[in-house]
């Protein structure tokens, strides 16, 4: 006799509870802690916290922990925290040309002013597996600047003076700036919220979109204008008070591209940008989305649509990794009451096949 | 309740939900047609219910009853899973019988049970568009049940019957609702189409990830596509359940061994109980002394 499964319950418990056993994993070895994830897996920290959407060092080592170090489940955690969170308001734009410089570099000008200063990098690192590391040994202490140059503006600002880049570009008179964790998309978007959802879109799709247009899928002839990371002071602007008020800081990552323009009958030629900013260290993300934010205003320059990267509603409705990873595993889920209807229906159509086959087979044997 | 004095009643907090149910009344007045609403990220996958989810706790309250099914059964793990995260967040009574429940809240089948006035059925949805797989763009679908431009689907459906002499849709089987909106019924199988037609019951359907709720009101016109000369049909099962010996309810088909031998038996395991509960036997099905034992 057969006995429909029973003990879902059951059975969900005990994996939750091998999960957990397997988390934890030998118990001679010690339980990492918060403050070394967060110290030591920095930039594992900072994408969970970007593509989360919740600027939280801790949070985000506890979701880098909690997940096994599986990003996309750790950064699902963040945003499943984050939408029950209330709004007290939204921050005025923060000024990311009064950052405090970490690392900035342009890769259009040889020198500018406030410099060019790598920071800590892995470019020119030689990758090399370096076996020290294995054990602990001690760290030299970095060189650090005497006094920071008074200004580092930023370099479109720079080229922006004489007319040869776009400007930072204005909303509407009036208009809002949208937020796509409160209203549902709709498209065409607005460059504002096409934004927001590159800046928490999975860096691995946004990298390849952003290498197809290298590749010739909707080429755009990209210079890195400036790349800066460090941190920005966060302000609110409180009714009672006639000034804002600084809530703390946070670091980010911006990259400018500067890209080429023909220029129209009503306009001189121009360079075109591209933007990325993005939570924390990440100069492979922040430029991705910087490359993927031109392709994509291809209907706003009048540029025709030809590739992937440039096609609004493909690259954004696929660009949320926590969308993509529900859907695609949602196949694990039981099927089979539509399989079955699908059965049926192959069985059926063999049946009507095998019976034609024959008729056609005694109309054949008839003639012969 | 500890643990869990940081969420609300249900999970979600009390705007979201007005949010929600405003999507909902608005879904309701125009059944059929797809209400944009701004899906939250819920503590479970997208794809994985969270719009059934959403639904639900937008309109649960204390008094209610809730049976959650998957493939027609209770007892599917991600079934399981959901019924027990309304249970923590929303301490409400749950329950698998069909007819006790005020609440079902379902992926993939309607319960054999005809449902009653005052009961809601939620679905959940993946891909709430029925034009989606022939036009992939939104900003294209809307336009299309904007100006009730339905035509691709009917060849669609022609196209089937050309090639393979039926219509070969099986499961999310298109719908006109009200004569007016073609609407995906979610991927139940098309055997279930016929229970959507004036029912007593609500019927609302959530997409979390696609960010789409839309309805059946009560006794509401909810006609199958199909053509003149190829009517729409529903599947019919050669053999009855093997368990409850059930004719005209939808079966699974449960492989037994490696050779080909297998067996058929009641999706809607709650049906099924119920009948042998009252004495129904299938072949396979221990005879009333054993099982009283």
């Amino acid at each position: 006799m057969y006995v429909a499964v029973k003990g879902g319950e059951a059975a969900i418990r005990n994996a939750h509870t091998l999960l957990a056993d397997r988390r934890r994993g030998d118990r001679s070895v010690p339980a990492i802690r918060l403050d070394q994830i967060v110290e030591q897996l920095a930039l594992a920290v900072d994408r969970v916290m970007a593509e989360g959407s919740l600027y939280d060092t801790e949070l985000a080592a506890l979701a880098v922990k909690q997940a096994r170090g599986d990003m996309i489940e750790a950064i699902f955690l963040v945003r499943a925290y984050r939408t029950t969170l209330p709004r007290f308001g939204y921050t005025r734009p923060v000024d990311t040309g009064r950052m405090a410089i970490e690392r900035r570099i342009s890769a259009t000008f040889k020198d500018l002013p406030g410099g060019q200063l790598l920071g800590p990098t892995f470019d020119y690192t030689h990758r090399l597996l370096d076996p020290a590391l294995a054990e602990e040994t001690p760290v030299e202490t970095p060189a650090r600047r005497v006094e920071a140059p008074e200004q580092t503006p930023r370099v479109t600002d720079i080229l922006g003076q004489d007319g040869m880049i776009e400007a930072d570009g204005e909303l509407p008179e009036g208009s809002e700036t949208g937020d796509l964790t409160r209203e549902p998309l709709s498209f065409p978007l607005e460059r504002d919220l096409r934004l927001q959802a590159l800046s928490r879109g999975d860096e691995g799709f946004l990298l390849g979109l952003a290498y197809s247009t290298q590749r010739g899928y909707a080429r755009s002839h990209p210079f890195a204008g400036e790349i800066r990371i460090g941190e920005v002071e966060v302000e609110l602007e409180v009714a009672e008070l006639d000034f804002p008020l600084t809530l703390g800081r946070i670091r980010v990552t911006e990259c400018q591209m500067v890209n080429q323009f023909k220029g129209s009958s009503r306009q001189p030629p121009q360079f075109t940008r591209g933007y990325g900013l993005v939570f924390g260290q990440s100069e492979r993300k922040s430029m991705s989305m910087a490359l993927c934010d031109r392709a994509l205003r291809a209907r706003e320059l009048g540029e025709d649509i030809t590739a992937p990267a440039q096609d609004e509603e493909f690259v954004i409705s696929h660009s949320d990794n926590v969308q993509s990873t529900g859907f695609v595993e949602h196949l694990k889920l039981p099927h089979y009451v539509d399989f079955q209807a699908e059965l049926d229906l192959v069985r059926r159509m063999r049946a009507e096949h095998e019976r034609r086959d024959g008729e056609t087979s005694d109309t054949q044997e008839a003639a012969e | 309740m500890t643990e869990l004095a940081t969420y609300n009643f249900a999970y979600l907090d009390e705007q979201t939900k007005r949010m929600i149910r405003r999507a909902i009344l608005k879904a309701i007045a125009i059944p059929g047609y797809q209400v944009p609403f701004a899906s939250r990220e819920m503590p479970m996958p997208y794809g994985w219910g969270t719009g059934g989810v959403q639904v639900t706790a937008a309109v649960i309250g204390p008094d209610d009853t809730l049976k959650v099914i998957d493939q027609g059964a209770d007892d599917t793990t991600n079934a399981v899973s959901i019924r027990a995260f309304f249970q923590k967040t929303a301490n409400v009574a749950v329950t698998t019988r069909t007819a006790a429940a005020t609440i079902i809240q379902t992926r993939h089948r309607i319960p054999e049970a005809a449902l009653q006035t005052g009961q809601t059925l939620v679905y959940q949805v993946p891909i709430p568009e029925p034009l989606r797989f022939l036009e992939p763009r939104e900003t294209e679908t809307r336009k299309m049940h904007a100006l009730e431009e339905y035509g691709l689907m009917h060849v669609k459906l022609y196209e089937d019957i050309a090639r393979h002499g039926h219509i070969a849709t099986t499961y999310a089987y298109p719908v006109k609702v009200e004569g007016r909106y073609v609407m995906d019924p979610s991927p139940t199988p098309k055997f279930d189409n016929p229970k959507m037609h004036n029912s007593p019951a609500l019927q609302l359907f959530g997409a979390g990830r696609e960010k789409r709720i839309y309805a059946i009101p009560p006794y509401t016109e909810v006609v199958s596509l199909d053509f003149e000369d190829h009517p729409f049909e529903i599947q019919t099962f050669s053999q009855p359940c093997a368990l409850c010996g059930a004719k005209g309810s939808y079966l699974d088909e449960v492989i037994l061994d490696d050779k080909g031998g297998s067996m058929f038996v009641c999706s809607d395991t709650d049906f099924c109980e119920d009948r042998q509960a009252k004495g129904h036997r299938g072949h396979l099905s221990a005879n009333p002394a054993e099982a009283a034992e």
